[in-house]
């Protein structure tokens, strides 16, 4: 029978390895896994490089494993915010890389990462500082940039509901970069509210079908993880 | 208001509203974070805009009452919103198709910098740290419009209309017009036109406080 349910949060991240890619959904708070995050603190893997949209906007999402030294690249498109200093401060020092990605090209090369498609071209900054040093190709008489697929080894996401098998449903703007990057990650754990049985969720309204879920942990709705960072 | 220039014209409330007078009836718009967000409470009675917000939402409505705020439920600057009947959510990926994939009718942003061809600077003052690209630049080359919304100058008094951006680069040629306190501006092959003077601003007193070339061609009066 199929058990992707892990007992707590700290169970579910037991495995990471130092070194692991690791994607991580929402967007500022919005959509945040905070217990993963906070059981990954725990954890302590380090040399980790992590892909998340938002980097300083809240105290409980990347910002955290910086401040626990367990990260030494960020790939985001909004690395500002009240919770920002400490990745400041490690990019003065060179313990940390920073890759700032457009938005949108941030979004679809994780979505290629998930569909298999290596590459893309995008008009998306080209003729910008984001864009020196990239391969470029003219189509349609406009500039385009290559860029490459991202996959993680790990994918924390957040949803509102699961069923047993792993099939997600989301609630409003939460869903942001959660569906996309499950699709991407060798083991995408989600952090859900409720986990219902096989058949209760419609399956119209399924947005991540149960393929691209491996694990799962359920936590209180609106309740947020707590990290504690080991100074 | 911290200068002289900047208490000229048109208030940023009143250009809001000048800037929902030239949206159609039916256009996909997406709203930048902060100054344009002011323009969804501009729109005149019976004329139907749906608002995007590049986290994944169309028919953002207006912000809760107090006590109503829900924290699923956000726009692009992480502030609570409400979803109008009608308003759909939808996933990153799906966001960026819209918005690169040139479905939404126009984007209004702010800017530190535009020059007299359009090419903006948005996301990063020179020699910062870090910078905040979000969605700015896929808005820019995706959307089949390109707005700004801004003071005509900087707090200091300086020109943000330029003849060549100094500041880092969001794009090449992509804005069509420039909604400032003192006038309206259209980039076109012919250089910066002006098209609107705001009340008691003469194009001297625009030209003065602009570093670009401007010509003036000022439209029909509006109704």
């Amino acid at each position: 029978m199929i058990e992707k349910k892990f007992e707590s949060a700290v169970q579910a991240v037991s495995d990471m390895q130092d070194g692991a890619t690791l994607l991580v959904g929402g967007f500022g708070g919005s959509g945040l896994p905070s217990h993963l995050v906070a059981a990954l603190a725990e954890q302590g893997a380090k040399d980790l490089t992590v892909v998340s949209n938002n980097i300083g906007a809240v105290s409980d999402g990347v910002a955290a494993l910086i401040s626990n030294n367990q990260v030494s690249k960020i790939i985001c498109s909004f690395p500002v915010g009240p919770h920002a200093d400490d990745l400041v401060e490690r990019l003065q020092k060179g313990t940390i890389e920073l890759e700032i990605v457009p938005q949108g090209t941030l979004a679809e090369r994780i979505r290629a990462g998930g569909a298999g498609i290596p590459a893309f071209y995008t008009p998306t900054g080209a003729h910008t500082e984001l864009g020196e040093g990239k391969e470029t190709r003219e189509f349609n008489g406009r500039l385009h940039l290559l860029e490459q697929a991202i996959v993680g080894d790990y994918a924390f996401i957040k949803a509102s509901k699961a069923d047993r098998w792993g099939n997600l449903v989301y609630r409003k703007t939460m869903r942001n970069f959660n569906p996309v990057m499950a699709t991407a990650a060798k083991i995408t754990i989600a952090e859900v509210n409720e986990i219902v049985k096989i058949g209760e969720i419609d399956p119209e309204e399924i947005v991540t079908p149960s393929v691209f879920v491996q694990r799962l942990v359920q936590v209180e709705a609106h309740e947020e993880g707590k990290v504690l960072v080991h100074e | 208001m911290s200068n002289e220039q900047q208490a000229m014209g048109w208030t940023m409330p009143e250009l809001a509203s000048r800037v929902a007078s030239d949206l159609e009836d039916g256009w996909f718009v997406n709203l930048g974070i902060g100054l344009p967000t002011l323009v969804a409470d501009y729109i005149p009675e019976g004329k139907e805009i749906i608002f995007h917000s590049e986290n994944g939402l169309l028919g953002l409505g207006p912000k809760p009452a107090p006590g109503e705020e829900d924290p699923d439920l956000v726009n692009a600057g992480k502030e609570p919103i409400t979803l109008v009947p009608g308003g759909s959510y939808f996933s990153q990926a799906d966001s960026f198709a819209m918005i690169r994939g040139g479905h939404l009718d126009a984007a209004i942003l702010g800017a530190f910098q535009v020059s007299q061809f359009g090419d903006l600077a948005s996301w990063k003052l020179p020699n910062a740290t870090l910078g905040r690209v979000g969605g700015a630049m896929d808005l820019t080359v995706g959307s089949k419009r390109v707005f700004l919304f801004m003071q005509h100058t900087t707090k200091k008094g300086e020109a943000k209309i330029v003849e060549e951006c100094s500041y880092p680069l969001t794009a090449k040629n992509c804005v069509d017009r420039i909604y400032t306190n003192l006038a309206v501006i259209a980039v076109t092959e012919d250089g910066l036109v002006v098209t609107e003077l705001a009340p008691n601003v003469t194009f001297e007193y625009v030209q003065e406080h602009t570093a670009a070339p401007l010509k003036l061609r000022l439209a029909t009066v509006r109704g």
